[in-house]
């Protein structure tokens, strides 16, 4: 949290009439709170990436590389002719403006350079200078514009004040997707030494250690031990968890605030649980213990080296196929991306549910499930007993993973899930779910607490659709699939609904699950008593 | 300023067509050789422009999914909005092009009090946009019926119906209306809504300006002016042939219709226009939700550096042994 806390009126006190005076000269204050510190030297070095140096953003000198005008127009250059996509969007954006108010950032912040249009044009503009014979005759007049320091800076800014959701390519009439373009713009970057740290830290962990949070095997290890003790406290069951288990059927990878955050760790529970309570002949692994990718945040190539852990880890453990555990961007990596970068998984076999016979068919050359696929399939077929009255403490809403629903279609399955496991379940508004979705503000590597006034205001479309249900419904939790959610939604509904929690959708399975064996459950998976069993809440 | 920049452009194209045919009587130029190079440099930089783009390879599988993916055989699935076949692509990309399916997403969000948002369906850029591309399309296949002898019963027939209003204004066509009405609109929310205004280059109001001029000289030229239509198919017949007359009488505002014309086609090509081509090859739109099933290469992929499972293994040995875990190498 910022040390002034702002209040909500204060973050709201902005307006969505942009300003006079034209954006073409680069004009950007790093104003505190609203920006990510730089990646750290020692990050860079370590994953050999160029230009090592600990330098900060709202210092003027930037210690660029001495020719970095030539190495950014030749990495425009270099990316236009390997992806169609970005030579498009540059191309045929006819600024009809029906992007402007569909970016979080923009409706949170009022910034007109977050107008997703804008955001695309501060890249377009030297696109257009360098590349189009039009801005290079009549120059400012043809919105083109010349590369500076200052247009940098203005990159660093709002390239890491885009999120990546994908919302404003659902509503363009050509599909431009700024997603791509902020990667682009990350990559150039990044090639002149221009980094976040909140992004390239947990990449350097990640491609030593096998996770973003750099905890090593045998604190793995321990981490998952101790969900399996709390397990037992709340179920009487012991529950066994394989790690590294050469010959299991099926490789289970989530990402690693799973196991080391809340309120991940009672989802983390929850799968457990269910594993355990289906006979799944599964491991867990040390070694490709992330399913989250933040290389996909900094550059293709990253996304790759740190994404080939996860076959290179299935073939030495000679599983059939992978389940994937709840998580956003990873399934935006692993359904679009995955087999392309690392492929083909033919070593593996089509994933085949062990419990029900179902054949994933949509996975059978990437091999890998959504455990909400899995989920889902387990429950339709009846394998699971439920009592879904265990989690009638809640009334939930279901927040839709940007990724999740923009870059893979997955909306029904968690709700099938939800509505088995839970009786109360209400949707927020239309414009807010689905395809439609709002981020949560703090994705693609926006989540470092420096950042949290941009977060707040990043986030604010996704908590006022919140607090509607709230007060609508009585809704007091927040379910959601993805790891960055669940460690960045809780501040930001403490700060506008303080009433909601937030929890991910195996946290209400755990709760849900009636397990051969368990004695008389008296407390749900946070160690909170269960309705009726203890009186009132008393934590 | 920008519109202003960008309504002078368009002035001073008027201008030299004028002078031009009236003061200097280059009618063969306006009338053949400018309108035969402009659609040279129109089909010429419409080819350069797509086969550029298309030569350009997509290396990931990007689709934007606006439904339910395919999975499991009892959850239905958006065959169009998240597509599973090829099929299912053509309809979205269908709905995309002949509908503006997206556009007719739009909604408006409002700040109200400080405190919270409110989304309002709008759709009235998604009439606008509608109305002038359709507009166009019919006000373009009527113009065809220049280039033919005879006339094809349905091209009268459109004609006719297009023509229903003529009873009321003599030779004004519901389109020539619709046009006017929806460019008037894309051209006032450009200058009326701030925020459009602030994103508007000079080169969207030379976009729009043009087609004004060009639309409002044709339906001048056609009532006010009553230019010779039969000089006029006269001259087009022949160029169509490729055996160009310049009959004489045709009068200078045909001149500077289809001097605009001809500019807006040789611009075409290098400007934002190029959206109709692009929306073809958009990878948002016009690829298969399938790329769990089937696998999606990238023609430029590389070898990575990689943190292999043996260097990891090196660098934690001791500690997977400590906590009992299984080791490659003891």
């Amino acid at each position: 949290m910022p040390e002034e806390k702002l209040k909500p009126e204060e973050i709201l006190d902005i307006s969505y009439t942009p300003p006079q005076k034209d954006w073409i000269k680069p004009d950007v204050k790093f104003k505190k709170g609203s920006f990510g510190y730089a990646a750290q030297g020692k990050h860079l070095k370590y994953l050999d990436l160029p230009n090592p140096r600990d330098w900060r953003p709202q210092e003027d000198d930037w210690q660029l590389p001495e020719d970095w005008e030539n190495i950014i127009v030749k990495g425009i250059k270099e990316r236009l002719g390997k992806n169609r996509a970005f030579q498009l969007f540059l191309d045929v954006c006819v600024r009809c403006g029906a992007c402007a108010d569909k970016c979080h950032f923009f409706i949170g912040s009022g910034d007109p350079k977050n107008m997703p249009v804008m955001r695309t044009e501060l890249l377009r503009s030297v696109y257009r200078k360098n590349f189009t014979m039009a801005g290079k005759i009549l120059g400012k007049l043809a919105g083109a514009r010349d590369l500076s320091v200052d247009v940098i800076k203005e990159w660093y800014y709002y390239f890491y004040q885009c999120t990546e959701c994908r919302r404003c390519s659902v509503f363009c009439p050509y599909g431009i997707d700024t997603c791509e373009i902020t990667m682009m713009g990350r990559e150039l970057l990044s090639l002149i030494g221009i980094n976040a740290n909140w992004v390239t830290e947990p990449v350097a962990n990640c491609f030593r250690t096998g996770n973003h949070l750099g905890v090593p095997p045998h604190a793995f290890k321990t981490s998952i031990d101790s969900a399996l003790e709390d397990i037992e406290d709340v179920t009487g069951i012991k529950v066994d968890a394989p790690i590294n288990k050469k010959g299991a059927e099926i490789l289970f990878i989530t990402p690693s605030a799973d196991y080391f955050a809340l309120p991940h760790w009672y989802t983390l529970m929850g799968y457990l649980m269910l594993f355990h309570e289906i006979g799944l002949d599964y491991t867990w692994s040390a070694y490709a213990s992330e399913g989250g990718n933040f290389g996909f945040f900094q550059s293709a190539e990253m996304a790759k080296r740190l994404n080939a852990k996860i076959y290179a880890e299935a073939k030495r453990l000679g599983v059939k196929w992978i389940l994937g555990g709840e998580c956003g961007h990873m399934w935006r990596v692993i359904h679009q991306y995955m087999d392309t970068y690392n492929g083909p998984a033919d070593f593996m076999e089509e994933p085949v549910s062990p419990i029900t016979g179902t054949k994933f068919e949509n996975a059978r050359s990437t091999k890998m499930v959504h455990i909400c696929e899995f989920t889902a399939d387990l429950i339709h077929n009846n394998k699971l007993k439920l009592d879904p009255s265990r989690n009638d403490k809640w009334r939930l809403t279901f927040h839709d993973s940007c990724n999740t629903s923009r870059g893979m279609g997955l909306l029904e399955e968690p709700r099938y899930v939800i509505n088995n496991t839970c009786n109360n379940f209400f949707e927020m508004p239309d414009n807010t779910i689905r395809e439609r979705t709002f981020c949560c503000g703090s994705g693609a590597g926006l989540g470092s607490d420096e950042n949290m006034e941009m977060r707040l205001r990043g986030g604010f479309p996704r908590a006022n659709a919140v607090r509607y249900v709230h007060e609508e419904h009585g809704v007091n939790l927040l379910s959601c699939i993805c790891a960055i959610d669940r460690a960045t939604l809780p501040p930001l509904l403490e700060y506008w609904v303080p009433e909601v929690q937030v929890s991910g959708v195996h946290e209400l399975v755990g709760n849900a699950l009636v397990m051969k064996g368990e004695k008389e459950r008296t407390t749900d998976l946070r160690g909170e008593p269960l309705n009726g069993k203890e009186g009132q809440e008393d934590v | 300023m920008n519109a202003l920049y960008a309504f002078f452009a368009v002035a001073l194209l008027m201008l030299v067509a004028f002078f031009g045919v009236w003061g200097l009587g280059w009618n063969t130029l306006f009338a053949v050789m400018i309108p035969y190079a402009a659609l040279a440099i129109f089909i010429i930089g419409l080819i350069y422009r797509v086969v550029k783009w298309a030569r350009a390879p997509v290396p990931f599988h990007i689709p934007t999914t606006c439904g339910q993916q395919k999975s499991l055989p009892w959850i239905k699935s958006d065959r169009i909005e998240s597509p599973s076949s090829t099929m299912g692509v053509v309809a979205r990309m269908a709905m995309e092009i002949l509908l503006f399916r997206s556009l007719f997403r739009n909604d408006k969000v409002q700040l109200e009090d400080k405190k919270r948002v409110t989304f309002q369906g709008n759709r009235v850029l998604w009439l606008g946009g509608l109305v002038f591309h359709w507009s166009l399309l019919i006000i373009l296949f009527r113009h065809s019926r220049l280039f033919m002898q005879p006339v094809p019963d349905f091209m009268i027939f459109v004609r006719d119906i297009d023509g229903i209003l003529q009873g009321l204004i003599p030779a004004v066509f519901i389109t020539d209306i619709a046009i006017l009405m929806a460019l008037t609109y894309l051209f006032l929310r450009r200058v009326v809504f701030p925020q459009v205004r602030y994103i508007s280059l000079p080169s969207d109001y030379f976009a729009l300006f043009l087609l004004l001029g060009v639309v409002i000289l044709g339906v001048l030229v056609k009532t006010a002016w009553k230019v010779d239509i039969e000089g006029v198919k006269v001259l087009a017949m022949g160029m169509f042939t490729f055996n160009p007359v310049v009959p004489e009488g045709i009068g200078p505002a045909f001149y500077i219709h289809i001097f605009l014309a001809s500019v807006l086609l040789a611009y075409f090509p290098f400007s934002k226009l190029m959206h109709g081509p692009g929306i073809f090859l958009s990878p948002t739109r016009n690829l298969i939700n399938n790329s769990r099933a089937v696998r999606h290469i990238n023609p430029w992929d590389y070898p990575v550096k990689v943190h292999t499972y043996e260097e990891w293994e090196d660098e934690f040995r001791e500690a997977i042994r400590g906590v009992g875990l299984p080791l490659e190498k003891e």
